[in-house]
């Protein structure tokens, strides 16, 4: 066995290691050098990632799999680590000396997600997901004298563990039927059994929690309200798409649909999801609960394509979730600037913004119009993948409730676009925000134009990586 | 159809002239929507026509709410209603533009979105009915069919004059385009089967919205109503489906675009100058305007369907054309000219005619730049009415094949 194929795995512990170490030895003003190390360490760790894109090994007797599906996930976590630490740096200044643990954290949540996207075997995949969510569960208390930061901590910590709990115990009982744990050995031991049904709900309950499909959403809105900026992005980016890649792989593969119809009970759950998420989110004033409650419609839009099970909808799903990193950190940017600028996230603190800062509330908007799925966006091209391959599967019915839920979203996502073109403020000064913000931006920019665009190369990817299941 | 769009993107800009706040973005916004209306016409792919579609609908949006005006409806009012009335109806839209897609793959072996492609195949009844049902309303509601018409007064009132004017000019006329185009020539079995329900519907139009504007006051609203009226006309036209019909209803696309755009430019002057738009506030205006008085009888005129106007071509063809398909209807939907008559002649007689009022002597006459609008529109409006045979044969090359397709079908369904 080579270990160059675990390089990513490998290199990101060290770096969060050594980000930690850094911390401590460095000086006070020395630490500012922190964020472009991370960033360019990253960088590096993205190209290493490319380079094993197409690299196909089962490591560890299937424990883990090292295959394009899951190196695509890698990719697009590591991307969206990179987004999240750039547009992260001027908020960080509040917290002063503790600044070198926020990023090693971030880093440590970024390897649980990679281990999540490749793990072969479902104890490895818990992990992945316990360490994922116990770096988050810190991340997002972060903001000691804040109450909401503090109470939005507590509450993940037991949710996520409530969660953990159901899906551990959903493992167990497909363990008891299967006798196994490796996820592609088990579609060969697949009986229908009520204790393996039970099992399949509690894992689907488990995740279902991880990617806030209603009606196991109540934590997301009070935890992306209450946890600092940055984290809410990397949660609402990362800890979703972490999610998404091991469901994906342990439905696909471990449970034969021929058997238990899955996919209607996920399309029950992605229609409710979606009407819930996008008529709760047309009456938020909060930019940061107003997202947390897109971010649950976009996660029953995703689901859409896991129902679809076929080429169009797997593709469309693996598309969705890179070009709504794009799309959703462009966002977060831009209301972490507005955030350091005003000190508020409410809607009203955008009032203007097209006067202070044209370019911010131009990205913003594109941004905003992609996750409404307008052309010429990547929304736009992603949705079509997706809602093609419930038509393909004929979930016309889905199809039409998604389409029509996402044209209201609309409303919701122009309202802010409203404010910051119309909206009037007292404040007219000129925002100037930082070069790493700017660059973060622009990155957004790029990927929801180009995905858009040109969505040809993307979706190449993704097809390749989907190749494991067909 | 891109002769209209260039036409009127034109004579829209001069309209404008006067934007003084923010003109970086408003003339990006406009240019953005022109590009939108022109792809949408020129693409034969319906991935590409659907993407240029929604491409428009953003900047319209941003148009309004930054500059339109709050009259009787506020500006974020129109501006949402009217996003969200084109949005869910391009939602139909998709869905039956997927469905096409994947359902190619059955019945041609490959999925396609080419539509000569897809016009050469051959789908099952059933499912022909159903696109057809989904493409009426998503091109219905943006053709502003009864009763899906409620966006189309508050958001000519609520936008700036520009926005108006393309889009009652050339944007609506994407509807009827694609009802044409994509519905008639892929879908011609379903066409033939819902045709009599779109016919009932178009009645709905023309009769409805005659009455309301009568008892409208606002201009804005009249011919915001007035232009609802006349897609009735068109949709009678579309669902007549044989050549003499379609014809007229393009024409009548036409028509009413270049009429519309001058409507809206000649009141989006008015008001710019006297800051009200309430008829009874007008009166003898012709004293003190004669020229833009000539703009506004021109195009009520050809509202109205005045011999020697493009409009008035434009009717007599598609009620030739839909008598011999629906005769109760067309007897019906002609009394629609009637009402169309009273509401436009008392509305220009309100506001042009009368005793000459003092309080109005500071208007200046249009002159300039203003002047554009008025000769170009005007231009293509008795060009077309005196020697229709320049239009006539441009629509019969393009439509010529369409028909050869469809007079294979009767007409069945209700009636």
């Amino acid at each position: 066995m080579s270990w160059t194929l675990l390089s990513v795995e490998i290199a990101l512990a060290a770096l969060g290691s050594v980000l930690l170490m850094l911390g401590l030895l460095l000086p006070e003003k020395g630490r500012r050098v922190m964020q472009p190390v991370a960033v360019i360490a990253l960088l590096g760790i993205l190209i290493l990632g490319g380079g094993l894109y197409t690299a196909q090994y089962s490591l560890f007797n299937g424990n883990y799999q090292i295959d394009p599906f899951g190196s695509f996930f890698k990719l697009l976590f590591v991307a969206a680590g990179i987004l999240v630490i750039l547009s992260a740096g001027r908020y960080l200044e509040r917290f002063e000396e503790r600044v070198n643990e926020f990023y090693s954290f971030m880093i440590f949540a970024l390897l649980g997600m990679v281990v999540m996207a490749s793990a072969g075997e479902l104890i490895t995949l818990y992990i992945g997901l316990e360490l994922m969510t116990v770096s988050f569960y810190i991340l997002t208390a972060y903001l000691l004298q804040d109450k909401l930061s503090a109470e939005a901590g507590l509450k993940y910590l037991i949710l996520g563990a409530l969660s953990s709990a159901i899906l551990l115990f959903g493992i167990s009982l497909v363990y008891a039927v299967t006798g196994t744990t490796v996820i592609a050995d088990m579609a060969a031991q697949f009986s229908m059994q009520p204790v393996m049904i039970a099992g399949i709900i509690l894992i689907l309950t488990g995740f279902a929690f991880k990617i806030s499909l209603v009606p196991f959403h109540m934590w997301a809105p009070d935890i992306y309200q209450g946890a600092p900026i940055p984290v809410t992005a990397f949660l609402a980016v990362g800890s979703k798409a972490a999610a998404f890649a091991a469901m994906v792989r342990v439905f696909v593969i471990a449970f034969p649909v021929s058997t238990f119809d899955w996919p209607l009970l996920l399309a029950i759950l992605a229609a409710i999801t979606i009407v819930v998420g996008n008529l709760i989110a047309l009456v938020q004033t909060d930019i940061k609960r107003l997202l947390a409650y897109s971010s649950i419609a976009q996660a029953g839009y995703i689901i859409v394509g896991l129902v679809a099970y076929n080429t169009y909808g797997l593709k469309g799903v693996l598309f969705y979730a890179m070009l709504y990193v794009f799309s959703n950190m462009g966002a977060f940017a831009a209301a972490t600037i507005v955030e350091v600028e005003t000190g508020s996230t409410d809607i009203k603190a955008f009032n203007g913004l097209a006067r202070r800062s044209p370019m911010v509330a131009a990205i913003m908007t594109v941004c905003m119009l992609s996750l409404a799925g307008i052309p010429p966006t990547a929304g736009f091209v992603g949705k079509f993948y997706l809602f093609s391959g419930a038509i393909q599967a004929d979930y016309l019915w889905l199809a039409f409730v998604g389409l029509i839920m996402s044209m209201i979203s609309v409303y919701y996502y122009l309202k802010v676009a409203k404010a910051m073109y119309i909206g009037t403020n007292d404040d007219v000064s000129a925002i100037k925000p930082g070069k790493a913000v700017g660059a973060a931006l622009w990155v957004c920019l790029a990927g929801t134009l180009l995905f858009g665009l040109y969505p040809g190369p993307l979706s190449n990817l993704a097809q390749v990586a989907i190749q494991i299941f067909l | 159809m891109l002769l209209l769009t260039n036409l009127i993107g034109f004579s829209a800009v001069y309209a404008s002239w006067k934007v003084a706040d923010r003109v970086k973005e408003f003339f990006s916004l406009l240019l953005i929507l022109i590009t939108g209306v022109m792809g949408t016409f020129l693409t034969t792919d319906l991935f590409i026509f659907f993407m240029f579609y929604e491409v428009v609908v953003i900047p319209i949006y941003l148009l309004v709410i930054m500059f339109g005006s709050s009259k009787r409806v506020t500006k974020e009012y129109a501006g949402m209603k009217l996003t969200i009335y084109l949005l869910i109806g391009s939602a139909f839209l998709l869905v039956a533009l997927v469905a096409l897609f994947v359902k190619s793959k059955a019945i041609l072996g490959f999925p396609t979105m080419d539509m000569f492609t897809l016009a050469s195949a051959d789908f099952p009844i059933g499912f022909q009915i159903f696109e057809f049902v989904l493409m009426a309303l998503g091109f219905g509601t943006l053709l502003s069919m009864f009763p899906f018409h409620a966006w189309s007064p508050d958001g000519y009132a609520g936008a700036p004059t520009a926005v108006s004017m393309i889009h009652a000019g050339v944007l609506k006329k994407i509807g009827g385009y694609g009802l044409i185009r994509i519905g008639l020539m892929i879908l011609p079995g379903g066409a033939a089967y819902v045709a009599p329900i779109i016919a009932v519907l178009a009645l709905g139009n023309v009769v409805y919205a005659a009455f309301i504007c009568l008892s409208q006051k606002d201009l804005k609203y009249i011919v915001g109503y007035s232009s609802v009226s006349h897609m009735g006309y068109v949709l009678i036209g579309i669902a007549a489906l044989n050549l003499i019909s379609i014809n007229g209803a393009i024409i009548m696309m036409f028509a009413h675009g270049v009429m519309a755009a001058l409507f809206f430019a000649m009141i989006g002057n008015l008001y710019e100058k006297s800051h009200t738009r309430n008829v009874d506030d007008f009166g003898g205006l012709a004293h003190q305007m004669p020229r833009l008085a000539t703009g506004f009888m021109i195009a009520g005129l050809a509202s109205l369907g005045l011999p020697g106007m493009v409009n008035f071509i434009g009717e007599f063809t598609i009620f030739v054309g839909a008598f011999g398909t629906y005769k109760v209807l067309t007897i019906l939907a002609v009394s629609g000219i009637i009402f169309t008559a009273l509401y436009i002649l008392r509305t220009l007689g309100a506001v042009l005619f009368g005793p000459r009022r003092p309080e109005w002597d500071h208007l200046q006459d249009l002159k300039g730049v203003e002047m554009v609008p008025l000769l170009v529109l005007g231009a293509a409006i008795l060009i077309g009415g005196i020697a229709p045979f320049t239009l006539m044969d441009l629509i019969n090359l393009g439509v010529g094949d369409l028909v050869a397709q469809l007079g294979s079908l009767q007409i069945g369904g209700m009636f």
